[in-house]
């Protein structure tokens, strides 16, 4: 299930925080937010995508840009508020 | 390093630059700020020159300028020899390719050297620098450019796609310049240049500007219509120059950081100006926010002073004075805020996590530099944005009859008397809305206030509906005009609603066509459409799909009732809103 939904978020921030001809190689462990590729502000839609298409829901209290920094932490994020 | 940490955080006693306010207040003259600066009446002052040449003749070519770094590790560093020549070499290829005086040039890039150098090697030409934000899309992109009628855009591989986009939409520009070149990677008619590469231009000469030399141009969203491109000149260096000084408290031996973007007008008035034409050293960031990383760079510079907003101040409260405590920051010695109020439990919070408490100041793009601030020599109220600086003549106006207020704690509107040095001159291309700033000799900034017995000013909030989201404003204009050319919107209202850590966020009311209904992924669907089309800054954090909108009797959307909605302010007589308003 963490490794479907691994997928499925990598996935989502390619297609939504990428340009199409964008040849940066992002992974599980690129750093999204202290790397530049998503800023606090487009963290929003990461949450709101995430609660939304993959029902997890984040208090905002745990919505910070450290726990939203790779796709990795974000799954552990879920794991330990128990979206899974 | 530094040795001038400061003794108090809370009460602001240190004496700094400035010396005590009470005595600068008292015979304070520009003309204090010019002999600083080393400028005469009739001298030229073109900021390029006095950032780099003059610093060099100084005798400082070998002092640092800038410590770079980015989110990867990667350092470089330049010294102000550097800065000379690298801004003289950027000028030299501008020139090279045509560009002269007035010329306005774009500077569309991260937060990389070639940005500042750029920007500088600009302003030595005698053209007009236009930086914009590195996160807008096409359409904030061509409104800004297509408006100033921009000759040539200076971007990276990682932007230039955007550009490419609109290049139709800009029949102006000429020259479309990618400074980190991938070979085989370039469309035709765009041009590399390579910085480092290039042959470095010991002399150039400078253009001869005066203080009425268009130098900036930043633009600024408003409530109505797209958004104003404030044209600065090269005078406004004397105050900028005397507020870094003084405000900022900068000093020789101060290692500086503002965590601005010089998109904006705080990155380039204090993140290349202010501290440049002081001499001082300062350090770049190029990364997104994070705790640790925000403190891993104070502490491996060793940086003394330290210009943010309050957003990254609350962000940084949510992590904690436990990781600041992680690390040593007893390099910091003065701490500045600026962007939207800072709340008095930022100010308590920061004593506690760093032993200082920030310092709140106010301005604007259209006022070029800090008016009014607190002052290392003078108590801090935590929560209040301080007083007028020296020079600078600041009252409250009734709303309605917009007479000076003399009654403390009275809310009106902040106004100011003009002319300062680094006043706005115009709104490119718009001078009937500069001239509808004025009112009876008065400067009106748009933003509400109240001033208490001792002169200490106290936000309010804006008199308009411009939201100001984590130190930015965002016109709702635009939002609205993005959101109706996605394929499901029929209408939309977009206002600003409460947020913790960013004062204010982004909310928009939407109806939809026929056809189409609410719903979760719609919702995600149109946030990500605005994000991509205009910056994260203007996509709405939350939508909300309403079945109509509230009007005025001839159909104009009254966004003040929605937005009383969010902050659960009073909606008043609606049957009277319904009547047209200007």
């Amino acid at each position: 299930m963490a490794e479907e939904l691994k997928d499925v978020v990598l996935e989502y921030v390619k297609n939504e925080y990428l340009e199409e001809d964008d040849d940066e190689e992002i992974g599980y462990d690129t750093p999204l937010i202290s790397g530049g590729i998503v800023d606090s502000f487009s963290m929003v839609s990461l949450k709101v995508f995430l609660e939304k298409k993959c029902n997890i829901e984040i208090p905002n209290a745990k919505a910070t840009p450290e726990a939203f920094d790779t796709v990795n932490k974000i799954v552990e994020l879920a794991k330990e508020i128990g979206g899974e | 390093m530094s040795s001038r940490r400061a003794s108090s955080g809370g009460t602001g006693q240190r004496m700094g630059n400035m010396g005590p306010y009470s005595e600068r207040v008292r015979d304070f003259d520009w003309s204090v700020a010019e002999a600083d600066l080393g400028y005469t009446e009739g001298d030229t002052i073109n900021i390029g020159a006095y950032c780099t040449d003059r610093i060099c003749a100084q005798g400082l070519g070998d002092k640092v300028a800038m410590y770079w770094r980015n989110s990867e590790g990667k350092e470089k560093a330049y010294t102000f020899d550097q800065l000379r020549l690298g801004t003289n070499t950027y000028a030299q290829f501008l020139k090279g390719l045509g560009i002269g005086v007035r010329d306005r040039v774009c500077v569309f890039m991260d937060r990389i050297p070639d940005l500042y150098i750029a920007f500088l090697g600009i302003l030595k030409l005698g053209a007009i620098a236009q930086p914009l934000f590195s996160a807008f899309g096409p359409e904030s992109l061509v409104t800004r450019l297509k408006d100033a009628g921009t000759v040539a855009v200076l971007t990276t591989m990682r932007h230039v796609r955007k550009v490419r986009r609109i290049l139709g939409e800009l029949p102006a520009l000429k020259h479309v310049v990618v400074v980190d070149a991938v070979e085989g990677k370039l469309k035709e008619g765009e041009t590399a240049f390579d910085l480092e590469g290039a042959e470095a231009v010991e002399q150039f000469e400078v253009y001869p500007a005066v203080k009425e030399t268009p130098s900036v141009l930043h633009y600024t969203s408003g409530t109505t219509g797209p958004p104003k491109g404030a044209l600065h000149v090269h005078g406004s260096l004397v105050q900028q120059h005397v507020t870094a000084k003084w405000v900022l408290d900068l000093g020789p031996d101060d290692v500086y950081w503002c965590t601005a973007d010089p998109g904006w007008v705080t990155g380039t008035s204090y993140g290349i100006i202010g501290a440049w034409s002081n001499g001082v050293t300062q350090v770049i960031y190029d990364g997104g926010f994070s705790s640790a990383a925000w403190y891993e760079l104070i502490e491996r510079y060793r940086i003394s002073v330290w210009y943010s907003a309050p957003t990254a101040i609350r962000l940084l409260m949510r992590d904690g004075t436990v990781a600041a405590k992680r690390h040593n920051l007893s390099s910091l010695r003065h701490l500045v805020s600026v962007g939207e109020p800072l709340n008095a439990e930022a100010v308590v919070w920061s004593k506690e996590a760093y032993g200082l408490a920030f310092h709140d100041s106010y301005w604007q793009t259209e006022t070029g530099s800090i008016l009014i601030s607190n002052y290392p020599g003078m108590e801090i109220r935590p929560g209040s944005m301080g007083k007028a600086f020296p020079g600078i003549t600041a009252g409250v106006l009734d709303l309605r009859t917009l007479e000076p207020i003399a009654e403390p704690g009275r809310v009106g509107l902040i106004a100011i008397r003009p002319y300062w040095p680094s006043i706005m001159r115009t709104y490119w291309n718009n001078t009937a809305t500069y001239y509808g700033k004025f009112h009876k000799n008065w400067y009106i900034t748009g933003d509400r206030a109240s001033i208490d017995a001792e002169g200490y000013f106290w936000f309010v909030g804006r008199d308009d509906d411009v939201i100001n989201t984590g130190g930015h404003l965002v016109g709702p204009f635009e939002i609205e005009s993005a959101l109706l050319e996605h394929e499901a919107v029929a209408e939309s209202a977009a206002v600003g609603k409460p947020d913790v850590v960013n004062m204010e966020v982004v909310k928009a009311f939407v109806t939809l066509k026929q056809g189409y209904e609410p719903g979760d992924e719609l919702e995600l669907a149109i946030m990500n459409f605005v994000r991509k089309r205009l910056s994260p800054l203007a996509m709405p954090q939350e939508i909300e799909f309403v079945e109509s909108l509230p009007k005025t009797r001839s159909g104009k959307i009254l966004r003040r009732v929605l937005r009383a909605q969010e902050w659960g302010e009073p909606i008043g007589d609606i049957s009277t809103l319904e009547d047209d308003e200007d």
